[in-house]
């Protein structure tokens, strides 16, 4: 009676190892997936999201604006 | 919405190579990466001209397009910009840029080719605005610091001027409108030379026509 435990109990300890085993030689996927034409990459975020404009695109338009008129210097010294 | 673009005014440009400088200094450029160079035309010739040239944020680009990876995108602002850690290096862009703006590091010490870097307009990459990710990837974000690239900043005559499109065009317009000239020195004319500029005096001979001896006759 006890030996027949000990063979079910070892039996299913083959089993387990056996199966953890086949389980550690499953292979899975290490390369990205492409999705064609669409970018993969990571997020940006925009250029107005942190300091010190943090989030106020119309402030970080002009000043850009305001930056982009200096290279007038038609306007800059009349 | 601004859509970024650069602008060279080849009448003003002085060949100083000062954007150049500027760009390498602002980013840590390393030694062999040259994201905005200046190409001279006609060069020693009377009359020759220089322009500014980098990566030029296509609107349809064709980096983008050819990119196996896809790890090109566009900014709100038409920006062209890539993803450094999606990069394979592989220099199709490249081939495909038609101003030579992609660059390819050097980065082992036997001539591996790295990923590809080229100018960000400023505006860093995909990573935490003004972080030191992006400084080391991308070089710095001055656009998030709301400045415009710092070769156009830097240009002593404002030959290169960079921002919104449209405010470009109409510096560009008044310029030409003031001075008299100069709308004609941009593009495909000035590059492969006009048949009129070669009969001026003082211009370029032709390269097909061989130059001949002032005696007159040649030896036989």
């Amino acid at each position: 009676m006890i030996r027949r435990a000990i063979v079910t109990l070892a039996a299913a300890a083959i089993a387990a190892t056996l199966g953890a085993g086949l389980a550690g030689c499953g292979e899975r996927p290490q390369v990205v997936q492409y999705k064609q034409g669409k970018y993969q990459g990571k997020p940006d975020q925009p250029a107005y999201a942190t300091a010190p404009w943090n989030g106020n695109k119309q402030e970080w338009e002009q000043a850009l604006a305001t930056r982009n008129q200096a290279q007038n210097e038609y306007k800059r010294i009349r | 919405m601004a859509r970024m673009k650069f602008l060279c005014d080849a009448e003003r440009c002085i060949e100083c190579n000062g954007c150049v400088t500027a760009c390498k200094q602002e980013h840590d450029i390393p030694w062999g990466v040259n994201r905005r160079r200046v190409v001279t035309i006609n060069d020693g010739v009377p009359g020759e001209r220089s322009i500014s040239v980098a990566c030029m944020h296509c609107s349809d680009a064709p980096c983008m397009a050819v990119c196996p990876v896809d790890c090109f995108y566009r900014t709100d602002d038409g920006v062209v910009l890539h993803d450094k850690d999606l990069c394979i290096g592989c220099g199709y862009c490249f081939y495909a840029c038609p101003f030579g703006a992609p660059q390819f590091p050097q980065a082992g010490a036997f001539g591996v080719r790295g990923k590809m870097d080229k100018c960000t307009f400023c505006a860093g990459g995909p990573e935490p605005n003004n972080s030191e990710a992006e400084f080391k990837k991308y070089g710095r974000n001055r656009l998030a610091e709301g400045k415009l690239p710092a070769c156009a900043e830097m240009c002593s005559t404002k030959a290169l001027i960079g921002g919104d499109g449209d405010v470009l065009a109409e510096i560009y317009r008044t310029r030409v409108t003031s001075r008299g000239r100069g709308a004609e020195v941009w593009g495909w004319a000035t590059a492969y030379g006009r048949p009129d500029a070669q009969k001026q005096p003082g211009a370029a001979p032709a390269p097909a026509s061989p130059a001949t001896p002032p005696g007159g006759g040649s030896k036989s």
